[in-house]
């Protein structure tokens, strides 16, 4: 049986591969029609916060968008993205490989069933192989937890990586640097990406590390709070910052550009400081599921 | 701002009337035409694309039978076709796009005195979905079903005019002006 409480959903009862992948699916269904309510929280209070005529107007379709698919059996975005997920598996109840089986196979009969639109394919082939899931394992000693994201083509596209130091971003090698690349990805992103924009940044001293740590903080709902007090104030300076440029919602003008900045701040190596930025466009489809 | 309704094909006179800013509904004939084929129409004569509106668009759909209805059709990002733009407006007399994300200083000079570049709001795609009345024909299917060229037939398709034919750009004016602000930060 299936348990939904806003975005997570929970499995019980002994597990078989037919309820583990009905449950995949259900997973999927979820995600591409309902946002986390954190999401749609932080869209409201942008659109009682906004100034702009032309934004609100913009704000309001975006809300009457996700109520329209309110009843779960349409997709909020016809680009339903390219499925991430993050599992955090208990070895004494699954294996990586048959999750994974199980993943794959769900990935493909949600692309019939949910459906899911095509967005893998194959240069070579030229041809459309469906869906393909990105995993990421990581053991853990707790319940068995699926986090899936899926994340459009549009805000993939604005996202970037900045070694410091840049100059012509006036970026030096500490965190003010790590706050103008945040400020300038949204700059130069302008609209293109969907905005109002979740923004995550990751510094690190690896490009594919930094990358990848920051879209997964894309996981954490938008209203959590770092637990590292410079990188908080970092967060909520770059936020003011990127909300006081004027870009607004789709860039039409208006102060509600993005609804969060999240960053953490991996290891770096004496000569190599990479920034990460994982633009997260408004239509944030995440959920999370819980095995038994 | 004003609201204008627009029926398909515009005439230039229509077209002309609308102003950056004011809201324009679309009825009639729309064409979807993502980034494979904006290269193949640029490379052929395709009858059904001349004085077009041009969708920037990868649709998800049903069929049932041999009918397709359209379940989600939000916008792309109209950026990544601008380099084929200029020359798509003149080959096929294009007099209106509708995309998101806005478009470059090529496209913004091929539209003046020619037509207008409409900004649909990304992720809204059930809204537009219901804006559109019916699949009249699906062209190059083997680009895939998301690239392939959809000729759709729509009613009232709400967008927000963003450059018009006298060359102004709401884009470009909120771009310079968050630029701006971002050097003084």
């Amino acid at each position: 049986m299936i348990k939904k409480r806003g975005s997570v959903l929970t499995l019980s009862g002994t597990p078989t591969n037919q309820t583990l992948l009905d449950a995949f699916v259900e997973m999927y269904r979820l995600a591409i029609s309902e946002l986390p309510r954190d999401v749609v929280e932080g869209l409201e209070t942008g659109l009682k916060k906004e100034t702009s005529t032309r934004a609100k107007g913009v704000l309001r379709m975006m809300l009457e968008n996700i109520e329209l698919v309110c009843d779960n059996t349409k997709p909020l975005c016809q680009d339903t993205g390219v499925p991430i997920m993050y599992v955090h598996y208990n070895a004494a109840d699954y294996s990586q490989l048959q999750l994974k089986k199980l993943l794959e196979q769900a990935t493909k009969r949600a692309t019939k069933e949910v459906p899911l639109r095509d967005n893998a394919l194959d240069i070579l082939k030229e041809k459309s192989v469906g869906n393909h899931p990105i995993i990421h394992f990581e053991e853990t000693t707790g319940k068995t937890r699926v986090e899936l994201l899926l994340k459009g083509g549009g805000s993939e596209n604005v996202s970037k990586v900045y070694k410091l130091p840049d100059l012509e971003v006036g970026a030096e090698r500490d965190l003010a640097g790590i706050e103008q690349c945040i400020v300038d990805a949204v700059v130069k992103a302008q609209g293109r990406g969907c905005p109002p924009y979740i923004v995550a940044a990751t510094v690190s001293s690896n490009i594919a590390d930094a990358t990848a740590s920051a879209k997964e903080l894309h996981i954490q709902k938008i209203t959590s709070k770092n637990s590292e007090p410079k990188l908080a104030a970092l967060e909520k300076r770059a936020l003011k910052r990127i909300n006081d440029l004027g870009i607004g919602p789709m860039g039409v003008g208006g102060n509600t550009t993005a609804l969060a900045v999240k960053c953490s701040a991996n290891y770096v190596h004496p000569a190599s400081w990479f920034v990460g930025i994982s633009v997260g466009c408004w239509s944030m489809r995440r959920v999370t599921l819980v095995l038994p | 701002m004003a609201t204008i309704h627009i029926t398909t094909p515009p005439t230039k006179e229509d077209i002309m009337r609308v102003k950056a800013g004011d809201e324009v509904l679309f009825s009639g004939r729309v064409l979807t035409v993502r980034d494979k084929a904006h290269r193949w129409l640029l490379k052929t004569d395709f009858k059904p694309m001349h004085n077009a509106v041009v969708y920037h668009c990868g649709p998800m759909f049903e069929k049932k039978g041999k009918e397709y209805t359209i379940i989600a059709a939000g916008p792309t990002t109209s950026a990544r076709v601008n380099h084929y733009t200029p020359q798509l407006i003149e080959k096929y007399n294009i007099r209106a796009i509708i995309g998101k994300g806005g478009m470059d200083e090529g496209v913004r000079k091929a539209l003046i005195k020619q037509g207008i570049y409409c900004a649909a709001i990304g992720g809204a795609s059930v809204v537009y979905a219901s804006h559109i009345v019916k699949v009249l024909n699906v062209y190059k299917t083997e680009f895939g079903m998301t690239d392939a060229i959809w000729e759709l037939e729509v009613k009232d398709f709400p967008v927000v005019c963003m450059m018009d034919t006298k060359g102004s750009s709401l884009f470009q004016k909120v771009e310079k002006a968050s630029t701006t602000i971002y050097k003084k930060q």
